[in-house]
Order: C-alpha cells, then sequence, then structure tokens
C-alpha cells in the first residue's frame, strides 16, 4: 500500500468511524444517563431511512426531510418513553432487553406494512452530487465529505450541550445521582424525555443523513446495532467521548481489516473489543 | 381455593383447549383427492419481496393450466421459512409430516435450502427449488426427487468470463461478500474469465453482510485492472453500484457482474447502474413474445411487475404441471413422475430450457446492459450452460 | 440498577402438579394413536431440546444474575462438534461424542468466560453478545468450518457398545424418549445444585455481589464456574438438536437464538429451572401458533413479548404462583 492509498482509506476510516460515532452517541446517552438497555436502537435508524425516502418522495428536499423526519423521530422518542421505557428504569437489564427486543419484531412489521419490503434509494441532493478526484481513478464523493462535516457539528454540539449549558448540567447530574437531583427540585422525569428523545433523534438522524449512501432496505437495523454496541461497549457506557474514541478506532480497524486480513475481518472489530476489555473491563473512558 | 382445586380446574381447563382443536394434531381427513402443494417461502425479512414473487408466479402458472394438477384439486400450505436456515428443518418438516404436502416447493435462502433437501432427501417427499442456488442440491447430494427450476450460483457466471474478454477486459478485479453463495459464483467465474484467457489480478472479499465498500473501492482503484467482476444482491447491490460511481470507478473501469447486481435494485441504483453489464438467465426486458405475454398476464393478476424470481416460480409449476399430468395426479407413481419431470422441456419467459441430469436447468444466459433504469438484453452471453454437477452420481 | 428480585425457588405444590403432570403427559405421548404423530414427536422432542437450552440459561440468568445475550454460542459450538466428530460413512458413539460435545462447550464457554465475567451489568450484557457474534463470524466466514450454508451431521450417533446394540436413536420414538430423559437428570441435577452450598453463593452473588466478596467469596471463580457449567449444559442441547436435526448452522449461534433462549426463560419464570422448561414450551407453541395465524405474526409476537415484559415480570410461573398459593410467596 502506498503513501497515497494510505492516506486515502484513513480517510474512508474517518468517514465511517464518524457516522458510526454518531449513532453510537444516542445509545451511549440512553445507556449512561437512563440505563437503559436498548436494542431497538438501530429500528430508529432504519425509521429515519425510510422517513427520508418517504418525506424526500412527498417533498423532494433532502433538507426538508431531515428537518421534518427530525420532528418526526423527537415526537416518536418521547412518546415511547412517555408510555413504556418510563416504567423500565428502575427494571432489571434483563427486562429491558426483552421489551426492545419485543419492539424490535413490532417496529420491523410496521414498516413492512407501512412502506414495504423493497429496496428503496434516497437521491443525494443535486448540489451535493459531485466527486473531488484524488488519483487518477478514484475521485471521492462530497456528500460524504459533507457527512462527515455534520456529525462533527453534532459531536460538538452534543459536547457543547452536556458540558456547557445548564440542561446538561441537570442531564449530568441526574445521570450521578437521581435522587440528589430531584431534591434539588429538577424535574427528573422531564430531562429522561429530553434525553431519550435525543437519543432517538440522533439514530433517526444518522439514518437520514447516510440513506443517500447506505440504501434503504428491510433489515438494514441489525447489521449496525451490533456495531454500535461494540463501538459503546469499547468507548465506555455513558461516555459520549468515549464513543468518538470508539467508533473512529473500530472505522480504522474495519477499513484497513478489510484490505489488511480479508480471512478475520469479519471478527477483527470483535477481536479489538476484546484487547480493549482485557485492559479496561468498562471501556476506555469509564463514567 | 387450595392448591389441589385449583389444578384440577386448570387442568379441566386445559384439556378443554386442547380438545378445542389448537393443542391437538390435525386429525387425518379422509383421504381426498385434493393434491397438497407446500410453499416453504419467505414472506418476511430481506428476501420478502422474492418469496412473493416466487408464490405468485407459481400460482399464475397453475392458474394459466386449468387450476388443477393432474386432474386434482389443488390445496396449498404455506410456511414462513424468515430466511433462517436454524429453523429450515423444523419448517419443511412440519410441511412435511404434519401437512403431508405431496410436493414442497422452496425455498430462496441458500442456508434454508440447506435444511430442505435434507428433509427432502430423507422422506423422498418431491421438492421444487424455485431460486436458492445452492450446489450441493444438485451436485454432491443430488437426488431424484429434487429438482430446480431457478440456476446454481456458478451458472450466470459462467457465462460472464468470455464476454469479458471479448470486449477485451483481460485484467480484471473480482469483488464479493465471503459466503457461500459469493464462493459460488466467484467458481462460475474464474472457471470461465481463466478459460477465456483472462487473468483475475485480484481476488476481494468483505465479510457479509458489511456493505463498507469504500476501503476495497480504494483498493481495486490502486490495482488498476481492464474491469471489475462481481457478485452482490439486494440492497449491498443497490449500494455498491452507487459508491462505485460516486467514486469515480465506473468512468475507467467498467463494471460487471453475475445479474443479481442489477435485479431489483435499479430504481435504488438510479444512474449509478448506467452501463454496467451483467449476465443472467433472465432479465425483465428480453423481447420474445413468451416473455411479453407472461409479463402480461402477471401484471394482469398481481398488478406488479415480475422478476427473475417470479419467472422461477412461474417455471416451477410448468414443472409441477408437466409431471402431474404425465402421472394423472398419482404423484406417488415415483418412476413415471421423475421421468416426466427430467425430460421435460420447460417453455419459459426466459425462452426453452432443459433439465440436466442432475435436475438444474440447461439454460441460455443473456448477456444485459443497463440502459434507462432497465436491464436490456444485448445478446445471448453463452447458450445452454449446463452446471458441472461435479459429485452427482445420478444419470 | 437492576433490583434483585425475591424469586420463586421453593416450587409450591401446584406448580410441582403441573411439572409431574407435564412430564407425565409427554411420557405418554408416543403411546397415543395419533396422524401425523412422527411430526408431533420431533416438535415435542425439540421443544424439550430448548427446555434443556433454557435450563442453561436460568442457572446463569436466573440463579447467579448474569444476563447473557451469546448463549446460543456454546448451543451452537456442540452441535458442530457432533458434525465434525461424525464421519462421512460411519454413525460416531453416544457415549463419548456427547461427553466431548458437551466438554467442548464448556471449555469454550471457560475461556470466553475468562475474558467476559470481569465485566458487570450491561457490560456484561453487551460483551456476551459481542462474543457470540465473534464465534458466528468465525463458523460464516470460514468455508473450512462449514462456512454460511452449514454442515450436516451424516448420521445420528448410535449408542451400542461392545457389541450390544443399545438403543437405536434413528427410531424416533427412541430418541424422544432419550431427550426426555436428559430434560429430567438435568433438571434433577440442576435442583440439587440450586440448593447446594454452591448454588446458594451463586444466588448470593445475584441478590448483592459485593455483599458476598465482603463476606470472603471469591466471586470471580464462583461466576466463572457458572458460566462454564451452563455453557456445558447449553452443549449438551446442542448436541441433541444436531443429533436430531442432522444440520448445524452458524445461526445456531446467532444473536436471535440467544435472544430466544432469554425470551423463553423470563416468559416461563426465572431462578427455579421449572420456569425454563415451561418457558421453552409456551414460547415455542405460542411462535408457532402465531405463524400459523397470520403472515404479520411478527407484529403478533413483538406485541406478546411486550405484553408478558410488562404484565408478568416473574413469568407464567409467577402468575400461577399468584393465583393458587398467594400465602405461599416467598
Amino acid at each position: 500500500m502506498d503513501f497515497a492509498n494510505f492516506l486515502i482509506q484513513l480517510l474512508n476510516s474517518l468517514q465511517y468511524g464518524l457516522l458510526l460515532f454518531m449513532l453510537a452517541a444516542g445509545l451511549t446517552l440512553i445507556f449512561g444517563i437512563m440505563g437503559v438497555v436498548n436494542l431497538a436502537h438501530g429500528s430508529f435508524y432504519m425509521l429515519g431511512a425510510y422517513l427520508a425516502w418517504f418525506l424526500v418522495g412527498q417533498f423532494d428536499s433532502l433538507v426538508l426531510a431531515i428537518v421534518l423526519g427530525t420532528v418526526i423521530a423527537v415526537a416518536l422518542g418521547w412518546l415511547l418513553e412517555w408510555s413504556l421505557f418510563r416504567h423500565f428504569y428502575h427494571r432489571d437489564h434483563l427486562d429491558q432487553v426483552l421489551l426492545t427486543f419485543g419492539l424490535i419484531y413490532i417496529f420491523e412489521e410496521v414498516r413492512s406494512i407501512l412502506w414495504g419490503d423493497d429496496v428503496h434509494a434516497v437521491q443525494v441532493p443535486e448540489v451535493l452530487n459531485w466527486s473531488i478526484p484524488l488519483t487518477e481513478n478514484l475521485s471521492y464523493p462530497i456528500y460524504r465529505l459533507v457527512m462527515s462535516g455534520v456529525c462533527i457539528a453534532l459531536a460538538l454540539g452534543l459536547y457543547l450541550l452536556i458540558s456547557k449549558t445548564r440542561l446538561g448540567m441537570k442531564i449530568r447530574a441526574g445521570a450521578f445521582n437521581r435522587e440528589m437531583t430531584e431534591s434539588l427540585g429538577i424535574n427528573i422525569r422531564l430531562i429522561h424525555g429530553v434525553v431519550f428523545a435525543l437519543g432517538v433523534a440522533l439514530a433517526a438522524i444518522a439514518g437520514m443523513i447516510a440513506s443517500p449512501i447506505a440504501s434503504v432496505y428491510p433489515g438494514m437495523g441489525s447489521s449496525v446495532l451490533i456495531m454500535c454496541f461494540v463501538v459503546v461497549v469499547i468507548g465506555g457506557i455513558g461516555s459520549v467521548r468515549g464513543a468518538l474514541v470508539a467508533a473512529l478506532l473500530v472505522g480504522l480497524v474495519d477499513t484497513f481489516g478489510k484490505v489488511l486480513v480479508p480471512q478475520i475481518a469479519g471478527m477483527a472489530v470483535y477481536m479489538l473489543m476484546a484487547a480493549v476489555l482485557l485492559y479496561k473491563p468498562e471501556g476506555l473512558f469509564k463514567q | 381455593m387450595n392448591s389441589r382445586r385449583f389444578v384440577l380446574t386448570r387442568g379441566a381447563a386445559l384439556i378443554g383447549a386442547a380438545s378445542s382443536g389448537i393443542l391437538l394434531p390435525r386429525w387425518a381427513q379422509a383421504q381426498t383427492s385434493n393434491l397438497r402443494v407446500g410453499l416453504m417461502l419467505p414472506f418476511t425479512g430481506t428476501f420478502a419481496q422474492p418469496g412473493i414473487a416466487v408464490e405468485n408466479g407459481f400460482r399464475l402458472a397453475l392458474a394459466q393450466n386449468g387450476g388443477k394438477l393432474g386432474g386434482r384439486e389443488v390445496e396449498f400450505f404455506k410456511v414462513d421459512d424468515e430466511s433462517n436456515p436454524a429453523k429450515g428443518i423444523e419448517n419443511a418438516t412440519r410441511l412435511v409430516m404434519r401437512d403431508k404436502v405431496d410436493v414442497l416447493v422452496g425455498s430462496v435462502h441458500s442456508g434454508v435450502q440447506m435444511g430442505i433437501h435434507k428433509v427432502a432427501r430423507d422422506t423422498g417427499v418431491l421438492n421444487i427449488i424455485p431460486n436458492a442456488g445452492v450446489h450441493v442440491a444438485t451436485r454432491a447430494q443430488c437426488a431424484p426427487n429434487v429438482f430446480r427450476t431457478s440456476f446454481t450460483n456458478a451458472q450466470p457466471t459462467l457465462a460472464l468470463g468470455k464476454a469479458m474478454v471479448d470486449r477485451g477486459h483481460k485484467k480484471a478485479v473480482w469483488i464479493t461478500w465471503n459466503y457461500a453463495a459469493g464462493d459460488e459464483a466467484f467458481e462460475g467465474f474464474e472457471k470461465s474469465y481463466t478459460e477465456a484467457g483472462g487473468t483475475i489480478i485480484k481476488k476481494l472479499g468483505l465479510p457479509f453482510p458489511n456493505v463498507e465498500f469504500q476501503s476495497l473501492l480504494t483498493e481495486i482503484a490502486s490495482y488498476k485492472p481492464d474491469a471489475v467482476a462481481c457478485f452482490f444482491a439486494g440492497g449491498g447491490a443497490a449500494k455498491f453500484l452507487r459508491d462505485y460511481a460516486a467514486a469515480g470507478l465506473n468512468k475507467t473501469i467498467p463494471l460487471y457482474g453475475s445479474g443479481f447486481l442489477t435485479e431489483g435494485v435499479l430504481d435504488a441504483a438510479g444512474e449509478a447502474a448506467e452501463g454496467v453489464l451483467t449476465t443472467l438467465h433472465y432479465s425483465d426486458s428480453l423481447d420474445i413474445p413468451r416473455n411479453k405475454q407472461f409479463r402480461l398476464d402477471y401484471v394482469k393478476a398481481f398488478k406488479a411487475q415480475p422478476d427473475v424470481y417470479a419467472v422461477q416460480g412461474y417455471d416451477a409449476g410448468l414443472l409441477l404441471v408437466k409431471g402431474a399430468n404425465a402421472v394423472k395426479g398419482d404423484l406417488s407413481n415415483k418412476p413415471a413422475l421423475y421421468a416426466a419431470l427430467e425430460g421435460a422441456t420447460i417453455d419459459s419467459p426466459r425462452g426453452k430450457w432443459t433439465m440436466s441430469k442432475a435436475h438444474n436447468p440447461i439454460q441460455d444466459i443473456y448477456l444485459r446492459q443497463v440502459v434507462n433504469k432497465d436491464n436490456k438484453v444485448i445478446g445471448i452471453a453463452q447458450k445452454a450452460v449446463a452446471d458441472p454437477a461435479t459429485g452427482c452420481r445420478m444419470g | 440498577m437492576s433490583s434483585p428480585k425475591a424469586q420463586l425457588e421453593k416450587l409450591p405444590r401446584s406448580i410441582q402438579a403441573i411439572l409431574v403432570l407435564g412430564a407425565i403427559a409427554l411420557a405418554a405421548f408416543p403411546l397415543i394413536p395419533v396422524t401425523g404423530s412422527d411430526f408431533y414427536l420431533q416438535m415435542l422432542s425439540q421443544m424439550m431440546i430448548l427446555a434443556i437450552f433454557a435450563m442453561s440459561l436460568d442457572l446463569l440468568q436466573g440463579v447467579t444474575g448474569l444476563v447473557s445475550l451469546g448463549h446460543a454460542a456454546y448451543f451452537g459450538l456442540a452441535g458442530y462438534a457432533l458434525a465434525f466428530l461424525t464421519p462421512a460413512d460411519t454413525p460416531i458413539s453416544l457415549w463419548w461424542a456427547l461427553p466431548a460435545s458437551a466438554l467442548g462447550a464448556g471449555l469454550a464457554a471457560l475461556v470466553i468466560g475468562f475474558f467476559l465475567v470481569r465485566t458487570h451489568g450491561i457490560y456484561f450484557i453487551m460483551v456476551t453478545m459481542a462474543f457470540a457474534q465473534m464465534v458466528f463470524f468465525l463458523f460464516f466466514d470460514n468455508k473450512a468450518l462449514g462456512g454460511s450454508d452449514g454442515v450436516y451431521v451424516n448420521f445420528r450417533p448410535t449408542a451400542s457398545v461392545f457389541g450390544w446394540s443399545g438403543i437405536d436413536l434413528e427410531n424416533k420414538t427412541t430418541f424422544f424418549y432419550f431427550t426426555l430423559l436428559l430434560l429430567v437428570l438435568v433438571y434433577a441435577f440442576l435442583r440439587r445444585l440450586l440448593f447446594s452450598p454452591f448454588g446458594r453463593v451463586l444466588a448470593g452473588i445475584r441478590v448483592n455481589e459485593h455483599r458476598m466478596r465482603a463476606v470472603g467469596f471469591g466471586t470471580f471463580g464462583y461466576k466463572l464456574t457458572a458460566f462454564t457449567l451452563a455453557g456445558a449444559l447449553a452443549g449438551v442441547a446442542g448436541f441433541l438438536w444436531a443429533a436430531q436435526t442432522g444440520y448445524v448452522n452458524p445461526e445456531l449461534m446467532g444473536f436471535h437464538m440467544s435472544a430466544h433462549a432469554i425470551m423463553m426463560v423470563i416468559l416461563g419464570g426465572m431462578g427455579n429451572f421449572a420456569g425454563a422448561i415451561v418457558g421453552a414450551f409456551a414460547f415455542e407453541y405460542v411462535m408457532h401458533f402465531f405463524k400459523d395465524l397470520t403472515k404479520h405474526w411478527q407484529l403478533l409476537m413483538g406485541t406478546f413479548i411486550v405484553l408478558v415484559v410488562v404484565l408478568a415480570p416473574r413469568g407464567l410461573l409467577g402468575l400461577v404462583q399468584r393465583f393458587a398459593s398467594p400465602k405461599e410467596r416467598p
């Protein structure tokens, strides 16, 4: 592999890692703040993708679709939290696993009934539909760069929200000690609703933004779910910073793994996770 | 209420429920004259769409031939195999042993087919495979009661190699998923490409169902081949086509593939698929009267466009009709039944084809090019392609 | 954030009666002349095998409190062991294939558990899933191990020893009784274990691990032992599954298989092994029922699971116990 190739592969890892981060950030937030295991997280990603396809079909604008889709996702997240998840914070992780597994079945079926089982695509917006030539025969699509930019912006936004705003302060306090925070007069229920909706929205936004690249098809949720879990485990539950570092690591291992060691590329990411856990059983950035 | 009384009352309720027929097995009806057809297909999940298409095609064939098989009324039994190989045997057993089907039509997914195949070999039930291309079913593990109306994974690519070399593309990179179907497609490609004089400069693979192609596309570019040949299907194929074009590779390195690369995904792939050449035993735009008629009939019946899966299901129906008619509905007359099925020439929308000794179609493979979101047939890549049937000891 | 649930351990009379009735019904089943009985024999055999699998998970989950999303890995590994041990032209002897497969699965559990048991809570759940995926991909991606199409088990194991032909496992009824025997043996063994000193320590770990450590127990060792034992017992179930179906595929080690096992254990009621058996039968039955009913069975299944979690947190046996003997609540 020559140097130019290496740099391009590095770019590929970065882009994949950033997308994974956006997906995993929502999962780690919900885990870390509310202690809820949510297996249906992949379904929200799928929901975002299908929403993007459907809304772009209606309004012919990806930006509008993303805005609308975000609103819908937030509303759905809020509704789910209020009706179901709220009652499960104190329950066993086991019950949460089971509940969210049941939800996966339901979401899959609803998707099938609403939107069918075909493969769909979301078109890249015209203005972004071109590529930068990198070598004589390889170009890099601008949309992927934009997508990475959006992921970085979201990461920054999340960081600012959590560490620099009052809301973020309350969220962190609530995660640290729920009873104390409540006794200080802070509406923990509201906070939890916000965090949950945020987590769902992040997954859905990831689905929407990635949809022009990813294609929209049944089963797209389960493949990302496991990667998300791996990222969250490596990074440390509840740590957004950890999710970022872990996602970038996974991006590296996945990208270079496929090129350098294709025989074990499927297992490579899990081996990375095993190695991390040997040294730090609670992830890289334990909360 | 003490526990003893509880057990007795609850126990009585349970027995009551059992006798309502839900818990108890279905008692045999008096031996009816109905011919029982079992459909084991995916009706949910990633392969739901092909599953539905197969069933539609099959039913159309029956309907067009009087709706009966060998003079007998047809009764359908359906099982959703969810494309889950772990349940293949269980689902097939259900149809064969509980519902006592006379013929089992299924399935789409090769892992599931392995399960069906075992049940078919153990019980001797007639099995018609309407899609799964797994090699062993008509090779080392071929069986007199198993017939396929679709393809083996190697067949489409067996016709690909020469087409590429004829166009001057003598150095190629191959890419696919590292799983059985990908390996088997490669087998066909390797044979045909090297025999025609081509060189495979690199064989790339990624774990199934990983669809992050960027790193391997970068690799492909660095090898600077004359062309790229691949096997992908479904959502992954759509993504690969789009990623390939977005990376600008389609401008300098032509893309070829086994036909599934462009089946059912052209709407999703859009512009990115323009010009891609593939080989397959069928194309929606195949311009022969038989296909045109079939497509009209299918649209009329199901208000949807048929695809290769529908054709395969249709042919399964045609095959069964031939067999059943030859034995006048008596499927237990196995020698005559098998002879009729083996000797059948199917007048299919894909063109006429015959059954090989290993019970797989011997069929023409078409060369298609994507023009305006359509797989336009630009010629026959190879006539009468037969699967090598390595290890099959029949005939 | 998990709270130790007061669990049903000593079974009330009503539940004991149900178990006995169930066992008698199973034993008597092959004697009833029922059409298509071959199918039902196989179906019930399969449910019994899954019940053994569920019980092995209950040891881990219900008794020790370790939620594993990757338990199917050991189930599948034992199945593959049988597939690879069976030669192409003759059956293999049951007497050493069964222990070998179970031990193999147990060994894998020991090795993997060594990594996993050092994690806690949510981490443990997620790493179990990830490791099972690793095993899954190991088999799925490698043609040498059968690849994505799986491997056939060429012959069912034979029970012949020293010339005596023993029981014929090819006979469906014989296999049914053999499976029933193993089910009863595993159940009895686990019940004994539950009330033994070892079992009491495990239960203590579930309730409060810190306290157990403070009192002086080496919890890591106990958890690892439980993990290994659960893996070996899952291996027994996996061996039977491969012997019965004659086919193994990486999906047997997959996420869905593990998730189904968890659901069976929860559905029935955790921590007493009887619940695992009831849950396995109930879950399989409900799934078959829904699949027969409609194409949209996934919706029904998902709703069913959600309802169970919301309404019956102690599972079916918990419900039975609540209605049958309210005074006997622990």
